[in-house]
Parts: structure tokens; sequence; C-alpha cells
């Protein structure tokens, strides 16, 4: 059976899951009975209703699914987020909130706040936010792809250092 | 001789933002090492160990953790020790610093109001001690040169 391909991947990265995330789009999937929406999930005892997940994704597999995808929706994580824009995918991310326990500090607060700045990646910051961006997913596009390595100021820094 | 490098981090995102630093590696020796054996394939043409991963909430945890980077580090007797964090990779630079290797923390890109507290901790023993946000450089370290966003 070949594969299925998916148009949405929704991940949450390897630390922990993030269920107030993808119980919005789980529901947003139902209602409008949206098929092809795949999400690496985390360990949870939740389980999604409507759409496929895996509670992890080898990183082989989740490049693949990435790939595959026209938009991902995903944690802040730095993971995600580097990756996506690496192959010109349109991302929104929602923050990890350890207010809410589910990391241990707020760094995902920071990262989507000044990403979102730099115009790197649309941002959900709670589920009002997420299900209004649901609704209007088409008008999300790709920022400015990066390249494959970090900015030469910052190799070349370390290449010199190393061979002083 | 090519200079031997011990690149180091944990998984996901501290991954990913060593693997984007490889061109400051092209005239060495390095090996990669991070927690899981399914990023082996990522760096194919390059020696690869694993330690163990922990967290500041794991405390025996991150006891083995620090002897696993210990050992890597006594086996591969690298002249240079880089890391983008996060508790193994700050274990790394403390212990080389102690035994006298070159030390280089890049502390990782999702500190964008402050310091990870491993990364401010890691100050004292990283002789190149960078942030990737212009606005948290300081007098006296960490210092900006650009980020793996670029």
């Amino acid at each position: 059976m070949p594969e299925k391909n998916y148009d949405i991947f929704i991940t949450v990265g390897t630390d922990q899951s993030f269920d107030r995330m993808v119980k919005v789009v789980d529901d947003w999937a139902g209602n409008i009975e949206r098929q092809n929406v795949f999400a690496q999930i985390g360990q949870t005892d939740w389980k999604p209703a409507n759409i496929d997940f895996a509670n992890f994704l080898s990183p082989t597999a989740f490049l693949e699914k990435l790939v595959s995808a026209s938009i991902i929706i995903g944690h802040a994580g730095m993971g995600t987020i580097l990756t996506a824009l690496k192959h010109q995918k349109p991302i929104l991310v929602m923050p990890k909130r350890a207010s809410l326990g589910e990391h241990r500090n707020e760094h995902q607060l920071a990262t989507a706040r000044r990403l979102l700045d730099l115009d790197k990646v649309e941002v959900a910051f709670d589920e009002d936010e997420l299900r209004e961006k649901l609704a209007c997913l088409k008008t999300i596009t790709p920022k400015n792809k990066i390249g494959k390595y970090a900015s030469p100021n910052l190799t070349n820094a370390i290449a010199s250092f190393i061979n002083k | 001789m090519k200079p031997r490098v011990l690149a180091i981090s944990s998984g996901g995102g501290h991954w990913v933002q060593l693997l984007r630093l490889r061109p400051a590696f092209e005239n060495c020796k390095v090996t990669f090492a991070t927690v899981s054996k399914e990023y082996k394939h990522e760096v194919e043409d390059h020696d690869f160990r694993l330690v163990l991963d922990s967290n500041m909430d794991q405390k025996f945890r991150l006891f083995l953790s620090l002897f696993s980077v210990i050992w890597i580090i006594l086996k591969e007797r690298p002249n240079t020790i880089v890391s983008t964090g996060a508790a193994p990779g700050y274990f790394a630079v403390w212990f080389g610093k102690l035994i006298g290797k070159k030390t280089v923390w890049i502390d990782s890109i999702a500190n964008g109001d402050e310091l990870s507290l491993s990364g401010k901790r890691v100050g004292a023993y990283a002789d190149l001690w960078l942030t990737q946000w212009k606005h948290l450089e300081k007098p006296g370290g960490p210092t900006y040169s650009g980020s793996v966003l670029d």
C-alpha cells in the first residue's frame, strides 16, 4: 500500500506532548472533515479522533512528512522551525508555555515573539488565535528560505578559533 | 595535523543547530556526539558517538550523563570542544576547560530573551562564548558573530 500523502503536518517535538495545540487542530479537522492531516503528538494518553498520528517519528520519517506537506503547524521549537525554513515550508507555530507545565521555561514564547518580529514564522499565541489562523490557512505563505548552513560570519568565527 | 574537534549537543533543535555549523569544521577531524543513534546517518562521513541525555530535573541522570561525556572526551582527545547545548554540551565544555582543551559554546537561538541557565553558567568555561542574538551581547561576553538563521 502506498504511503498516504498528508497536506498538513503537525509536530510537537521530542520533549513534552502538547495536547492543547493538537486538540484544536483535531477538532478543526473533524468539523470541516479535513482528511489529510498528520500529527506527531509526543508521549500522551490522549488520542486524536479525526487525524492520523504517531507519538514519535524517526528523524528520517520526520523529514519525509515535513517535505511532503504543504504547511507545517508546530510547537515553537527551533528544530522544527529551522527545518521548515530550510525547505521553504510555510510554518505556523504555537509556543509551549512553562506556566501551563508544557516546558521547563518560557523560551518558546521568546522564540515565537522574536521570530515573528523577524518575519520568519506565523504565530498563534493561544488556542483562539490558532482557530483563527486555521480558518484562513491558505493565507500563510512560505517565508524567505534560509541557506543550508549558519551565517558565514558565525562559522568563520568558530573556524578561526579552532585553527588558532 | 588536522585539529581534532568534538562537536556535541542534545537532540532536536540543539542538534539541528550544531549541523548548521558544519562549514566551521571543514579543515578538522570532527567527531559528532549526541543523544540518539537515529542521528548517525546525518553525519555518515564523520565519527559518531552517543552520550546520555539529561536535564536539570533529573539529578541522577545528570550524573550519568556527565560521566558519559567525560568518557568520550578522554577517548577522543579533541583539541577543541564545540557545543550548542544543552546539559551534555555544558558538561563537555566544563570538563574540557578543566583539562586544558579549547572550548566553544554557541547558545541556542531559542534563547532570545535571555541566555539559557547552562548558557549563563558556561561563560566561565567557554573560551569562545557566543549568543545568537545581538541584543544579548555584553562586555565580557557572550559575544555575537551571527546566527544559524541567517
